[in-house]
């Protein structure tokens, strides 16, 4: 059994560039773009806390697990 | 029917909200509505209905909206002081068109004023309490029997036009016991309001023939959303102007639409008379006596009587006065009721108003004087 | 968005009218992940709310839902639950809203006990009006009307439940979203008037004029700040000086439900009435 794997989106058109995320992810998997809005930058190294999806007022981020298939 | 009873004016409301099916009271009690409470708080338990004392009388009023909600009637009652506080959620009933009856016993205002008096000095506010343009029926019963036959009158318009209808009474028809013969014509129906049509998709404000929307009750299916925000017939709010014009228009205009079967007026030797008396309430009482003596003595008197006193009865007053040599508007206040006579009759003939700020009845000696004195 | 904004919200109104980093949006997640796993069925569902920023909550929740005048929720609530008991009424306040304005409704909510839920957004300011100090405004603060700090003391909204009569009484964070859904969901079950204060951030008005130069930082002070009531009380006093417990503060089945009291009303009228 290898790491479990977390699909992380942003919904670039309802993110309203708080910055939560970016600070409270633990991996830092996010950064900014020039409007200040979230990027997903760094999704392997997300181990799917879900403590972006709680805290993002707007809703934008689902993070899903990644099935794994028989040969990875 | 022809059963007889005696009946105080406030316990004949009770009587006639029960009568029209109200089964949730929620009140603050005050002089001289307070047994209006009492004896809701004695029939509602044993009828399937709730009684409800609140802290306030702004939270009585929030409650008998809430309960309207679900589909339930629901009266409160007051008097001056609390109707004051009243007003902002009586504007939230009118806006949001939620079904609701305010019977309000007037007493001698402003402020604490003579909480034992009888006054006629709610009259305007009874109109144009809560901020902004809004719709509202108002209803003056001036004995016991028509206060029976009336409140069930009002909780019936309110839930056909989704309205707030306030019964205006006042300290004396509220105390007054009064043998009341009941006959077929005071049977009081229950009216329901309109539902959704199950066959098309709910509009919670929709745009209607007669201009009442259909009320679905919370916690039938339909999840929709109440709002004191100018909203659209979707229910949610919206300030676009077109749409805040069309929906403020219909809900004003609604009350006008249904006018024929809201209004009630009483004319009392009116045809042949050229002196005629406009008054409502108990002030009526005296007004109606005064007629009744001078007849006797042959003097050309008559009265008109707005039972329905808001929407004010313009047509009605305003074909009785025709041609009259004096119109007198007796009131407890310093003249409130005169204005709106006024404005009808627009000087084709002299009106004369006589008022009374003492805390007492005007009475129908009074009335003749001044009657004698014009003619 | 997922699945459970798209059963429990109305779609068609987001995005919401809160402002970037706004903690009203954190909570509303936190309070759908809790009706979801109540498992209530969306018509039985009313909720009620007040005017404030926290008050537009209803025009966003599929159920039955109703938007009321500014302190008042609790009343219109009443009348709602009082003839329909079947229907699970959760109020929706702001801190000015819930206390200030209808402080004299929340008291008597607590002390008659109708089983209800109140989740009070407790954002330290009048949000909605543009940043003017709220009962719940800590001294030396910055508002719009208290251009040389605020001087009045604060209250202790949960507390202030507690001293009322509320039978459930809880206290949460927008940043602690799991524990929050947690204490709504217990707070639901509770058979009695349930109470959740919920402490939020207002970056807008409060956040920017009070030296937070984020909402992430604002989080942050909740998370610092906030202290498991479990584990205030090992703490010696002078350690939770400034700070807050969180989580379940008073519980108490001793107190009938309103509607269970009045059952016995009804039983004796219905008495009476027997020849
Ligand atoms: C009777 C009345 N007074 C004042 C207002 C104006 N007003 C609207 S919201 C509000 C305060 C909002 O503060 P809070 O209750 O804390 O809610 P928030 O916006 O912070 O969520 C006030 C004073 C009003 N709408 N009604
Ligand atoms: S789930 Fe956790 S680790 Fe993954 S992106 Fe979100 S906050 Fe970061
Ligand atoms: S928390 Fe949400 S709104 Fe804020 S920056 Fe991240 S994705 Fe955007
Ligand atoms: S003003 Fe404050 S409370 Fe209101 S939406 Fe903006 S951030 Fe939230
Ligand atoms: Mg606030």
């Amino acid at each position: 059994m290898g790491k479990k794997r977390f699909n992380v989106t942003v919904d670039r058109t309802i993110c309203k560039a708080c910055g939560i995320c970016v600070a409270f992810c633990p991996m830092s998997v996010f950064t900014t773009d020039h409007d200040d809005k979230a990027v997903v930058s760094a999704p392997e190294r997300c181990t799917g806390c879900r403590q972006c999806e709680l805290l993002c007022p707007d809703f934008c981020i689902t993070v899903v697990q990644v099935e794994e298939t028989a040969d990875g | 029917m022809a059963e007889a009873k005696l009946l105080s004016g406030n316990d004949a409301c009770v009587q006639g909200a029960l009568a029209a099916g109200v089964r949730f009271f929620a009140g603050y009690p005050i002089t001289p509505s307070t047994e209006i409470a009492n004896a809701f708080a004695r029939e509602l338990p044993g009828r399937g209905g709730i009684f409800m004392q609140m802290e306030d009388e702004i939270a009585s009023m929030g409650a008998i909206i809430g309960a309207s909600c679900t589909g339930t009637k629901a009266v409160t009652a007051t008097s001056g002081p609390g109707f004051s506080l009243m007003q902002e959620n009586i504007g939230y009933a009118a806006v949001a068109e939620i079904p609701c009856v305010i019977i309000n016993v007037m007493r001698y205002g402003p402020s604490t004023g003579l909480p034992t008096s009888p006054s006629q000095g709610d009259f305007m506010q009874t109109r144009w309490g809560p901020h902004g343009d809004h719709p509202v029926i108002v209803i003056a019963p001036y004995t016991a029997r028509e206060a029976y036959r009336e409140t069930g009158r009002a909780v019936n318009l309110s839930e056909r036009y989704r309205v707030p209808v306030i019964v205006l009474m006042d300290e004396i028809l509220g105390h007054l016991r009064e043998r009341v013969e009941f006959r077929d014509e005071d049977l009081v129906q229950e009216i329901n309001r309109k539902g959704p049509d199950p066959d098309s998709t709910f509009l919670p404000y929709e745009y209607t023939e007669d201009g009442v929307p259909p009320f679905a009750n919370f916690g039938t299916g339909y999840r929709y959303h109440i709002t004191g925000l100018i909203h659209d017939e979707t229910g949610f709010p919206t300030n676009n102007p077109v749409e805040v014009d069309r929906i403020m228009r219909r809900v004003n205009e609604k009350i006008e639409l249904h006018r024929r079967d809201i209004a009630r007026t009483q004319f009392v030797e009116v045809d042949d008379a050229d002196i005629l008396v406009v008054a409502f309430g108990s002030v009526a009482r005296s007004a109606h006596e005064a007629v009744r003596t001078l007849r006797q003595e042959g003097k050309a008197v008559g009265m008109v009587r707005p039972v329905t006193v808001w929407p004010f009865p313009d047509e009605d007053i305003r074909k009785a006065a025709a041609g009259k040599k004096a119109v007198i508007v007796p009131e407890m206040n310093l003249g409130q009721m005169v204005r709106e006579v006024e404005r009808v009759v627009a000087g084709t003939v002299p009106v004369h108003a006589l008022n009374r700020i003492d805390g007492l009845l005007i009475t129908p000696q009074e009335m003749r004087d001044l009657i004698e004195d014009i003619q | 968005m997922g699945e459970l904004h798209e059963k429990y919200l109305r779609m068609n109104k987001m995005p919401h009218i809160w402002c970037a980093g706004c903690g009203n949006g954190i909570i509303m997640g936190a309070f759908i992940t809790a009706i979801d796993r109540l498992g209530y069925d969306k018509d039985e569902v009313a909720a009620v709310s007040g005017i404030g920023c926290s008050g537009r909550i209803t025009g966003y929740l599929d159920f039955n839902t109703i938007h009321t005048t500014h302190g008042r929720a609790l009343a219109f609530a009443t009348g709602i639950k009082l003839t329909k008991p079947r229907l699970k009424v959760f109020v929706f306040m702001g801190d000015g809203d819930a206390v200030a304005i209808g402080g004299n409704h929340l008291i008597h909510a607590c002390r008659r006990n109708l089983d209800m839920t109140a989740v009070i957004f407790n954002n330290h300011i009048y949000g909605m009006t543009g940043g003017q100090f709220s009962p719940t405004t800590f001294k030396n603060k910055s508002a719009t009307t208290a251009p040389y700090g605020t001087t009045d003391p604060d209250f202790d909204i949960a507390q202030l439940c507690i001293g009322a009569g509320a039978t459930y009484v809880a206290r949460g964070t927008s940043y602690h979203a799991r524990l929050l859904t947690d204490l709504i969901v217990k707070g639901a079950e509770h058979p009695g008037f349930s109470v959740i204060e919920v402490i939020t951030h207002c970056p807008v008005n409060f956040g920017r004029r009070n030296n937070f130069e984020s909402p992430a930082q604002m989080l942050l002070w909740q998370k610092e700040h906030g202290v498991a009531a479990r584990k205030a009380k090992a703490m010696p006093l002078e350690d939770m000086e400034g700070k807050f417990t969180i989580g379940e503060l008073y519980r108490s089945t001793e107190i009938p439900e309103y509607l269970e009291e009045y059952g016995r009303v009804i039983q004796a009228a219905n008495e009476e009435k027997q020849p």
